[in-house]
């Protein structure tokens, strides 16, 4: 059990449950090493990482780039609006182009299913998939889970319910992967136009009652709606998804138990879940940030120890 | 594969209980000192040590620390092995201490210069000094030496040393273990 299954990080269905596992107990002691006076350790001195983000994001570069940091690597960043690419040239070209620099890792952000998986076949470093499109999101599942874990002792057996826009979260395929192969029971629930048609044949259940979804679980997964991708109009009205699928302190407060409200970020604070919810003490999303270097550190460790 | 004592139970009571006194000799009622264990294997000597001044030699006030020095290994991509992290568990900092790093076997001395790496996170210790059970002599790689060793052994380099403990393996031993 002491090295990973595979040589790049491209999803959640590419691990076994041994490699999650070997994940959280090496970020358990990363998660020491960034609570340190002194938050370094020189693992990756020897390693260089590209940062390549075709697609915007905040909090998972940041993440990345502190973790790889604080495993003294070598990093150099690449965002696509400032690139070559705009003036036409192919994926492949733009990171055979970086590797030919002696990179050994790229982390990569793209709007494209699959792009991780592609570049994985044509190029010779490790690939870490940092969002490809819907398809996956893998770092953040596993930084999800390991939140669970943290907050409730184990994540098998737990009852986890993910709220929202499942047809274009990554977030969401990557969770119900990760949660599955631990032995949670996941439900999703959200308007029906923003469920995907097969969705159980992943394995999880349907339900459309937000209210009896969050009776039943222990962990409540709140997802973002992404304006950015709703193309068509997939609910009336911004106010109408809230009242039927945001959750307030008065819902939170009046169910039977006290469940765990968790957000992947950035939060529309009023419409999935309002201000006094997110900042609540049943609210782990702060944990989940500072969870999310600790377990980038373990993967960027353990994929760059495979490197020969 | 033949394997020989090299210690006993009792002598490894014996040196341990030595050990104990040269530190308490030097160091007295260990108000500036605290002990580092290296894990995984020196962090069994720290307890032993600790356990036999606490309840043998009065000293009540202690401080014991365990020290993963993974991350700063040099051999990190170089071997077969994936090198697989174990905890630290230091709740205090050593920012003027005298800090004593233990082990059980000093061999090529390359752990302890991680070691040295490493218990710099935790502050800037006033002396640093080095316990080792066993010391494989005519083999260190690095010009590293212990202030307290327990038995200076001499083994070829196709030879083992092996410390089992009561606590992990159910008996306190020490082997040479051939081929």
């Amino acid at each position: 059990m002491s090295e990973l299954s595979v040589k790049h990080l491209l999803g959640i269905k590419y691990l076994n449950e041994a490699d999650i596992l070997l994940i959280f107990e090496t970020a358990d002691q990363f998660k020491e090493v960034i609570n340190r006076s002194i938050k370094k350790v020189p693992s990756l001195r020897d390693i260089t990482i590209a940062n390549i983000f075709f697609e915007n994001s905040t909090r998972t570069k940041l993440s990345f780039e502190l973790a790889e940091k604080r495993l003294s690597a070598d990093v150099i960043n690449f965002s696509a609006a400032q690139s070559s690419v705009k003036k036409g040239e192919t994926l492949i070209d733009t990171v055979n182009n970086i590797l030919s620099m002696k990179v050994d890792m790229v982390v990569m952000r793209h709007p494209n299913p699959g792009a991780g998986i592609f570049l994985s076949k044509h190029v010779k470093a490790s690939i870490v998939n940092a969002g490809d499109g819907a398809h996956e999101h893998p770092t953040q599942a596993l930084l999800d889970s390991y939140s669970i874990r943290e907050k409730l002792g184990d994540v098998a057996g737990k009852k986890v319910v993910i709220v929202g826009d499942i047809l274009h979260s990554r977030v969401a395929l990557s969770n119900i992967f990760a949660l599955k192969l631990q032995g949670a029971t996941v439900k999703v629930c959200g308007p029906k136009t923003l469920l995907p048609k097969h969705v159980e044949s992943l394995g999880v259940e349907v339900e459309t009652d937000l209210r009896k979804a969050l009776n039943w679980c222990d962990v409540a997964n709140m997802l973002r709606i992404q304006n950015e991708r709703l193309d068509i109009s997939y609910f009336p009205t911004t106010r109408e998804y809230t009242q039927q699928f945001g959750v307030n302190k008065k819902l939170l407060d009046s169910l039977d138990k006290e469940i765990v409200i968790m957000h992947p970020g950035p939060i529309n604070r009023g419409v999935e879940i309002t201000s006094d919810v997110a900042d609540s003490k049943q609210s782990i999303i702060l944990n989940q940030v500072e969870n999310g270097v600790a377990i980038r550190m373990a993967v960027l460790y353990l994929l760059a120890s495979k490197i020969k | 594969m033949g394997q020989k004592v090299l210690l006993s139970e009792k002598e490894i009571n014996i040196i341990l209980h030595r050990l104990a006194c040269q530190l308490l000799e030097n160091h007295l009622d260990f108000k500036d000192t605290v002990l580092i264990g290296i894990q995984p294997r020196g962090s069994f000597v720290a307890h032993r040590l600790t356990q036999i001044l606490k309840e043998e030699y009065g000293v009540n006030h202690i401080q014991t620390g365990f020290l993963d020095i993974t991350f700063y290994r040099d051999d990190f991509r170089r071997g077969d092995k994936v090198l697989e992290a174990n905890k630290t568990d230091i709740d205090f900092l050593v920012e003027d201490k005298k800090v004593v790093l233990i082990d059980d076997v000093l061999y090529t001395g390359r752990s302890i210069r991680a070691a040295l790496t490493a218990i710099q996170s935790f502050g800037r210790p006033k002396e640093i000094e080095l316990l080792t059970l066993i010391d494989r002599r005519f083999s260190r790689h690095l010009p590293i030496q212990p202030n307290y060793r327990g038995r200076q052994v001499d083994a070829i380099n196709d030879e083992k040393v092996k410390v089992l403990w009561k606590e992990n393996e159910g008996k306190d031993v020490v082997y040479l273990v051939r081929g």
